[in-house]
């Protein structure tokens, strides 16, 4: 019997068939890989979340195969000498293990502390670049909410990580949490005795965040990022207005296979940033802060970034308490107010604010265009005054740090962080928009008087002006469309194209030509760009 | 109607009142003359007899005289001449110590170049046998703690003990890495990377400037040692095993940094990748 003959070239295929024939595959997924996406830098600034995402999952499960979520009492006796014989809690001791005595441990922790501010730096800025540009706007209301939300769910995913390995540093963020609970009205002792079975910090604490933070938060985050990329694909994604981009249509790359082979290789290199930055950049030295007793306060003990208003606001709050005589008397302490209220509020604000500009504006139309920053002055001023007002916060927040390395009273920080939250907000506002207002007019006055040449003409009457190129050969203005207004005359191709390359030329210009010069149409009428004199 | 009679009878009639009280004014007035008299002999006396300040120095030894003679160079304009102190502008030093002395001078805080907060750490004026000097002249004047011998005190300090003892005491104020801290109005906790063991010794043993002082009863000569060690062989010579430390500044410098490399680093790589306005 002859043997068949075995064709490689023909298994994919043959395999793919056998897919379809069992499943029915190739119809959606040819609508899958065909989706189109526009192609801009910004519209990656999600994706560097969703990739340290992964990292986060990755880097984790490796943590949690050696770390002990426990606070039974253990002598430790690992290769760390400085804390030989210390008596701590396994979590502590284990995380020590994980530093010092798992191969490749430490890494893997830094990667997962540097993974997890990538995330949530990645997802400001991811939320900034939807604010400033409007695409929050109808349809994509939720999916503005589902952002926000995320952005508070990795809020809590990082401080219940920050309080796992239990050093000195996690057990003051989580005594500093305990007060927050408690300064809530009426609930707060409630809540914190059953948060923390007991008075703080009890001995069940990091068993039940350790089970938050590997289980419910990355459910919860993943679920909450599912609907997200859902909803832009349900909705598809925004595109900046230009030649052939309508409200109606996506202008773009398919997915497959360019666009997915992009995305492949910026994962790659947001694993190899995050590797990176663990390897050259020491982060969190829980060896150094020690295991934590309630007695143990480090100076410097900060939180990470991202909850650093949080400590900032506590730190700018005046000592205003609430006395309410009510029985024997109530007392609202004044770190309810910027711990509990505060967040409260700019959670409300941001889940809100599609639909209070919506109303404000009255407009009330599906919107698939992005607007530029400088055409809505009032929106970029808003969120120039956020951005200050989180600033300000999260300075206030290191004011002991800066107080001490750049020779500043810490009193005189406190002020000036409770002056400037008042003053500076209001002041970029103005600002931001006085510069979106004279961007919008330069751009108007090239589209109606042309770019400049930097040719000077000095008229007869011995006046010198600018000449400027006009972008159009008819009379009248041409109309803003919303994209970028070309300011510059090698945009125009009139001083040969501009060589592409960031940092260094990565083609070659073209040869110049070399006489005789090459020959000229002599039916297309070319107006050359002189200084104005003939001789 | 007396204004009249007194008028009349003349200064020294005046003076000793009238003729019916005169007995008992002179009585009065005798007593008043030999107590004012006993007084002044018993002062005198004790003025005499009594052990003046300069009487009770024993001489002094050379090396504290030629301290005397620095100190009245460059010390005298705030700490004054006996160094009692001057209001307003520097403190008693009698009592103090040459253990006080030797970390003041010793790491140029004193003499300070102006009135502050707090004088700041700087390349010291004095060389270090006119620093023994001062030290001894000051210890002569008024006693205090003084500092053990030797250039390394940390030979037999147990590095966890020192480590516990560390986060207890010091971390509050010098951070969990020795690098300093804020404290209030300007005044602050200097960093421990430049702390020689004797000033670590000395700074806890007289406690500087805004410093507590951790005298031998609270924190024992051993348990110094420990402290001592752990700072100088752990904490300021000690590599970070998990690369650059960021200035060991705590979590607000790894926050800069994740903006300032990461997202720089990333933006840079969109704006590589995909497509630009």
């Amino acid at each position: 019997m002859k043997r068949r003959k075995f064709e490689m070239a023909a298994v994919p295929g043959n395999v793919a068939r056998g897919v379809d024939d069992r499943f029915q595959m190739a119809t959606p997924l040819r609508r899958l890989l065909n989706k189109v996406f526009p192609d801009h830098w910004s519209f990656l600034l999600g994706e560097i979340a969703l990739f340290s995402f992964i990292v986060l999952l990755l880097t984790g499960v490796f943590l949690t195969f050696f770390f002990e979520p426990a606070m039974t009492e253990v002598i430790y006796n690992g290769s760390y000498a400085p804390l030989r014989g210390t008596p701590m809690s396994a979590a502590y001791a284990s995380s020590l293990d994980i530093s010092f005595d798992v191969r490749g441990g430490l890494i893997m922790r830094q990667m997962h502390h540097w993974a997890a501010l990538l995330f949530m730096a990645a997802i400001v800025v991811h939320m900034l670049r939807v604010f400033f540009t409007g695409a929050f706007r109808k349809p994509r209301e939720a999916n503005w909410i589902i952002g926000s939300l995320l952005f508070w769910v990795g809020f809590l995913a990082g401080f219940t990580g920050y309080s796992l390995p239990d050093d000195g540093l996690s057990g003051t963020g989580l005594r500093i949490a305990s007060g927050i609970m408690l300064s809530i009205p009426v609930i707060g002792s409630w809540l914190t005795s059953s948060i923390f079975d007991g008075e703080f910090p009890g001995t069940i604490i990091v068993s039940r965040f350790y089970i938050a933070h590997v289980l419910l938060i990355p459910g919860l985050l993943l679920a909450l990022i599912g609907a997200h990329l859902g909803l832009v694909f349900k909705q598809k994604h925004t595109q900046w207005p230009g030649p052939g981009r309508t409200n109606d249509n996506v202008v773009g790359e398919r997915m497959f296979p360019r666009y997915a082979l992009k995305q492949g290789g910026f994962f790659m290199v947001v694993f190899g940033v995050i590797a990176l930055m663990a390897g050259l950049f020491q982060i969190n030295p829980i060896w150094l802060f020690g295991p934590y007793e309630a007695w143990v306060v480090s100076a410097a003990s900060q939180p990470d970034w991202y909850v650093m208003f949080l400590d900032g606001s506590t730190r700018l709050m005046p000592a205003w308490e609430i006395y309410i005589p009510i029985g024997d008397g109530y007392v609202i302490p004044p770190l309810f107010w910027p711990t509990v209220v505060l967040p409260g509020v700019l959670v409300g604000m941001s889940v809100l604010y599609p639909f209070i500009e919506a109303r404000r504006l009255k407009d009330y139309r599906h919107h698939n265009l992005l607007q530029r920053p400088r055409d809505v002055p009032a929106r970029s001023g808003l969120g120039a005054m956020a951005v200050t007002f989180y600033l300000v916060l999260a300075l206030s927040g290191a004011n002991d740090v800066i107080a001490d390395k750049f020779n500043i009273s810490l009193n005189a920080m406190t002020w000036g962080g409770r002056i400037g939250l008042l003053l500076l907000p209001p002041l970029a506002y103005f600002v931001t928009y006085r510069i979106c207002l004279g961007l919008q007019q330069h751009d108007r006055e090239v589209l109606a008087h042309g770019v400049e040449t930097g040719i000077i003409r000095r008229l007869p009457d011995g006046r010198f002006v600018e000449v400027h190129q006009p972008l159009h050969r008819e009379d009248g203005e041409l109309e803003y469309v919303g994209w970028v207004v070309p300011k510059k005359m090698n945009r125009l191709g009139a001083l040969g194209p501009a060589i592409r390359g960031f940092f260094y030329p990565i083609e070659k210009p073209a040869e110049a030509p070399v006489s005789p010069a090459p020959p000229v149409d002599s039916d297309t009428e070319r107006s050359e760009i002189t200084s104005g004199e003939r001789r | 109607m007396t204004s009249d009679n007194d008028r009349r009878r003349g200064l020294f009639a005046r003076l000793r009142g009238r003729p019916a009280a005169r007995s008992r004014g002179r009585r009065r007035l005798g007593a008043a003359v030999r107590l004012l008299a006993a007084l002044m002999l018993a002062g005198g006396a004790y003025t005499a007899f009594a052990p003046s300040v300069q009487a009770q120095d024993t001489p002094m030894s050379s090396a504290a005289a030629d301290g005397k003679a620095l100190f009245n160079e460059s010390c005298v304009s705030c700490h004054g001449r006996n160094a009692q102190g001057v209001e307003g502008r520097g403190p008693s030093l009698v009592g103090v110590g040459s253990a006080s002395v030797e970390f003041q001078v010793g790491t140029g805080r004193m003499p300070m170049v102006r009135q502050e907060a707090q004088a700041p750490r700087k390349p010291p004026v004095f060389n270090p046998d006119e620093i023994r000097q001062l030290g001894q002249y000051i210890q002569e004047l008024g006693g205090g703690p003084e500092l053990p011998a030797g250039e390394d005190l940390h030979q037999d300090g147990n590095l966890a003990a020192g480590g516990e003892l560390f986060r207890i005491n010091c971390a509050q104020c010098h951070a969990f890495g020795g690098g300093g801290g804020a404290l209030s109005s300007g005044k602050y906790a200097p960093s421990l990377k430049p702390a020689s063991d004797r000033q670590i010794y000395a700074a806890m043993l007289s406690g500087p400037q805004n410093m507590p002082v951790f005298g031998d009863n609270q924190i024992t000569p051993e348990q110094k040692a420990d402290i001592i060690a752990y700072i100088q062989a752990n904490l300021n010579h000690n590599q970070d095993p998990g690369g650059f430390n960021l200035g060991r500044y705590g979590p607000s410098t790894e926050g800069l940094a994740i903006f300032l490399v990461g997202i720089v680093a990333l933006v840079f790589t969109t704006l590589w990748i995909a497509g630009k306005s």
